[in-house]
Parts: C-alpha cells; structure tokens; sequence
C-alpha cells in the first residue's frame, strides 16, 4: 500500500523497524499533494521543502539509535487558525492573508517535541465560522467523495486532507461541530475533547469558552495517539484544566460489554434524514449485539441549542476579533485620513460577509437593552441544556446520536443560512455543555459516509474512544478510501 | 422585523463596520431572519436559572509573580502593517 494511505501508528510501527524512512513517507505524502491538491483545495499553505528537511533530521535520529516518539516523522495538517511559527496563519481570512505568528500554540510546542512533521496549514470557513468552508477567502476545499459537494467545516481543510491522503493525521478546532461534522461528511475520525483538556494557546479565538483543538485522523487509534500529545494544563491558558491527563491509547479495548448506551431522542426527530437514521440503527444493533445495554433518554432543551449558540458565539467573537483593527497586525487600508476611518476600512476590506454577519450579531446581542434579552437569556439557556446532559448521564455512559442529520451537500452556495445553522443541532450542544464528543464512520448513504457520534462525561474521553474502537474494528467503513470522484 | 435597516448601520457604526449599500436590504433581512428565530427562547421560563458564561469549575487562574522574558520591540513589530520609530504607525487620531 502507498505510503500516504497508511495510519500513523502503522507507519510508526514501520519508523521503528527501519522498513521505511520518514523521508520516503515525506515524499510520498508530498507526492500525493501534488497530484491531488489541484481538484482538493485542502490547503492554504503547502510546505513540502521544510517538511523534508525535519523528515531528514528524524530519519538521522532513529539511525542514531534513538527511538521515535509515536508521531515523530509523520506528516500532519493544521488548521490555519492554529499558530506555528515559521508558516503563516490566515484563518482563511484576507485579514490575516500575510500574517506570521511570532510564537507557537502550545499543541504545536508539544508536537514539535515528538518530532513531527507540520506539511501544511488547511483551509476552514473564514475564522472558523461555517460548516462548510465555503467562506475561506481562498477557498471553497472540496469533498474527496465527490468533489462537487462540500467537505463540511470548519476544518474542512484538515477533513478533506485526511479523506484524500493529503496528510496522514491533522489537527481541526472545534466550536458548535467543527471537528466532529467534516469528519463525518469525509468518513474521518474527528473528535473534540472536553473543554479544558487541551490548551487553545495560540489557536486564534472565535468564542473562547466554546472553541476546542482536537484531532481528525484516519482511525480512532490515530485519535487517541494525537490527543495523548496535545492534552494537558498549560500556564498560558487559564481555561485548560490542571487534571492528570491519562495514557488514551491504553482506553482502546474491544470491549462494550455492559456499557449504557444512551440514545437522546430529540436527536432523532425531524430533519434527520431517513437514510443516516437507517445507518445509526444498524451501528446501535451492532453495539447491542456486541453485548451494550441501549436505553432510550431526553434532552428536552435541545430545540434550543441552536439558536442559543448563535447568541453566545458571536457575541464573544465580536469581542475577540475587536483585535483586527489594522494596528499592531493583519491587513490596513491605506488610503484612510484618519484613525478611526483607518480602523473602519480595514475591518470591511479584511472581513468577508459571514465574520461581518456574526460580529454585528454579537455586537447586537451585548448592546444596552439588549443584553438582557439575548445574551443573558442564551446563558442562562446553557445552563438548561448542561442540566439535560447531567440528567442523561444519571441513565447511561454515554451517548449515540447523528453528527450531522445529513451527508454532505453540493458546493454550489444555495443552501439557505438559517437553514445551515440548524444543521448543527447534534453537535451544537456538546460546545455549550462542554463535553468530549467523537464521530466515527458508521456506513454510507448513497455511497456517501455517514458518522456516528458518541458523547462522553465531561473528562471521559476513554469511555467514548473505547465505544469508538470497538465499533470500528467490527467493520472496515474507516479502511475506505474516498474516490476523488465527480466534478 | 425586529431591525431596520437604520438599525443595522447604527449596529455596523458599533463594531467599525461598513455594510455596502448595495447589501444592506439583504444583510437586513438575513439578520432579521435570526433574531426572529431567536423569539423561541421566549417559550422558555428562565426565571432564577443560574446563567453559564464558562463551563469550568475554575476561577482566579493565579500563579507565581514572577517576572518572564516578554516579546522583542522587534518581533513585536514584525506584523505592523506600518512601523515607525520602534512603535507601530496609525493615522492621525485627535483632528
């Protein structure tokens, strides 16, 4: 099998006995970019030169006798919101087009001590806010199962990266579904940790008590392996939870006999497409013939949760992206007499039509007779909703539902926004509570992958990786390669 | 319609935005869209519910006063779209 197929443990495995060097994995993956990039789009910025200088220094190691950490020499795709000194970082926004970090984020900082390999930075809707990656100033990526549909987003770039062999592990960020929803329209493995489990220090903030760094890969394996690195308490962020972070490979068992699985009705009700329902009946008959207890539970507020995130997500991007103002950074209109008309410019210029859309919504939201009425009202909507999930957790371990109601859609911009949004009711809700959330590849509808969440208790990863393991080395659904069809 | 258009320049005004007047009948529209949608949160009795801002058992994150290398004058300027003298460059801002 070529190189850029494989899963980063294998290719881990094959580190270690000298079958192959990072070099020739380097180029293999480098190699498929070239051929394949051109219809993907995955990435904003390709660095194959760098790439191959660290494969180099890796291979050097390993022929000096030292042993390899599990990722050290193995290329992956970052988000372009997470910073990494020496590449850009645009967050797919013209505001950012030229923008170069001056430190790493501190998943970087800690990859870069196993020696991996960073080949790129992958495209995601503009700051992160959409769930198709069609707003990527230099986009839209494209789906590698059909490249006339959407890779999902916002971390479409890493999804589609993944699905088209464009990289063998990356990392997405995760806000209302980020992670977990282009992983299931790209037959990824896709999974947002717990808010707090991993610092978000250097990703550029969208809603920071919402936003996530996690990992899409090509199996569950992958996922545990990415997350063991990036997890853990960090000084610069004071949100990351000082909690000893266990070894989440050893949660790998295929075992879920006796386990709770609980199966939130809400998320099954209408909207759901017929064919992704027939998909996650099959997966719970799976799990129960493989010895899972199935209990059905309610999470009454969750016709909420949608609109409840569009209040509490702009109003705290229209604080964090109060930054970009053509200062200290990112793109100035130069014409400008003045500094506040300076200011204006810049914003307007810099900004697409979705950021401006959310940043005027939460400026709206917080305004004086306002706040009341939306702002707090959402919050205190949180609270129900956190209060839904603690009460399902008194009937099961964790939960299954949809990651998305739908498969992934046609590219073409005519879907209705209001519509979109609404598409993110399965994931949505796990922002607001804060919990870990993975979605795995369950099947297909008409040829097109279809994932499964599962929903842990908060700081429960293993719980869900375990359930996750089990289920995918029962099937090959992850095994299939996506056909860079259509178009 | 809970904003007008008038309503939506003022909004704009507020976050140092300008919306093209061409736009501004369908950036209405669309932002109206939303906060209709919103009134379904009035079906819900929040009275005396705890509101969640974070989701964290924490608070006053602290740690020791102690002082750390900070960022260059340097690499602090490295991104300024216009620099001068060691700081960054913006238009006049008092007229």
């Amino acid at each position: 099998m070529e190189l850029y197929k494989c899963t980063a443990h294998e290719l881990h495995e094959k580190l270690l006995k000298k079958e192959i060097s990072s070099v020739e994995l380097t180029n293999s993956v480098c190699e498929r970019i070239e051929a394949v990039e051109k219809d993907v789009n995955a990435y904003v910025t390709v660095e194959c030169e760098q790439a191959r200088a660290q494969a180099a220094k890796v291979d050097k190691m390993i022929a000096d006798g030292e042993k390899p950490a599990p990722l050290a020499g193995i290329p992956g795709a970052i988000k372009d919101n997470i910073s990494i000194t020496g590449m850009r970082t645009t967050c797919s926004s013209r505001m950012l087009e030229t923008f170069n970090p001056i430190y790493d984020a501190h998943v970087i900082k800690k990859l870069r001590g196993e020696e991996t390999i960073f080949i790129g930075k992958t495209h995601l809707d503009e700051f992160a806010m959409g769930a198709s990656t069609e707003t990527s100033f230099f986009g839209p990526s494209r789906n590698p199962w059909n490249l006339d549909l959407v890779p999902g987003g916002s971390s479409g770039g890493s999804a589609a990266a993944i699905a088209a062999g464009e990289a063998i592990w990356s990392l997405g960020s995760d806000t209302g579904g980020s992670i977990r929803q282009p992983a299931s329209f790209t037959g990824c493995v896709g999974m947002k940790p717990t808010y707090g489990r991993v610092s978000r220090y250097g990703c550029v903030a969208f809603a920071s008590s919402l936003d996530q760094i996690g990992p899409i890969t090509r199996d569950v394996k992958d996922a545990a392996i990415v997350l063991n690195t990036i997890a853990g308490v960090d000084a610069n962020d004071s949100t990351s939870l000082p909690v000893e972070v266990p070894d989440f490979t050893k949660a790998l068992r295929q075992d879920v006999k006796g386990m709770k699985i609980g199966l939130p009705k809400e998320y099954y009700g209408a909207g759901l497409d017929p064919k992704v329902d027939a998909v996650l009946r099959k997966a719970v008959a799976d799990y129960e013939a493989m010895g899972a207890e199935i209990v059905e539970v309610s999470l009454p507020h969750t016709e909420y949760a949608v609109i409840t995130y569009y209040i509490i997500a702009p109003a705290e991007a229209s604080a964090n992206l109060a930054r970009f103002d053509g200062v200290r950074y990112g793109y100035r209109n130069l014409k400008a007499g003045s500094a506040p008309e300076m200011m204006t410019a810049s914003r307007t210029e810099g900004f697409g039509a979705e950021v401006k859309k959310r940043i005027m919504l939460g400026t709206y939201v917080l305004s004086s007779g306002y706040y009341d009425a939306y702002y707090k009202k959402a919050m205190q909507v949180r609270t129900l909703i956190r209060r839904d999930f603690e009460e399902a957790f008194t009937k099961c371990d964790l939960l299954l539902a949809p990651t998305s109601p739908v498969v992934a859609y046609p590219l073409d911009g005519k879907m209705d926004p209001l519509a979109v949004y609404l598409l993110d009711v399965c994931t949505i809700p796990v922002n607001l509570a804060g919990l870990p959330g993975i979605s795995v590849p369950a099947g297909f509808a008409d040829g097109l992958p279809v994932g499964m969440q599962l929903i842990g208790r908060h700081l429960d990863e293993e719980t869900i990786l375990r359930a996750a393991y089990t289920f995918e080395q029962a099937h090959d659904y992850h095994k299939v390669m996506a056909p860079l069809g259509g178009k | 319609m809970k904003v007008t258009t008038k309503d939506v320049e003022y909004i704009a005004q507020l976050s140092r935005l300008t919306i093209p007047e061409g736009e501004m009948e369908k950036f209405t529209e669309q932002f109206n869209q939303i906060l209709n949608y919103a009134d379904i949160l009035n079906k819900l009795d929040t009275t005396g519910i705890e509101p969640t801002a974070n989701v964290l058992p924490l608070s006053n994150v602290l740690r020791e006063d102690v002082a750390i290398e900070g960022v260059s004058q340097e690499v602090a300027l490295a991104n300024a779209p216009e620099a001068f003298e060691g700081g960054f460059k913006v238009p006049r801002v008092i007229e």
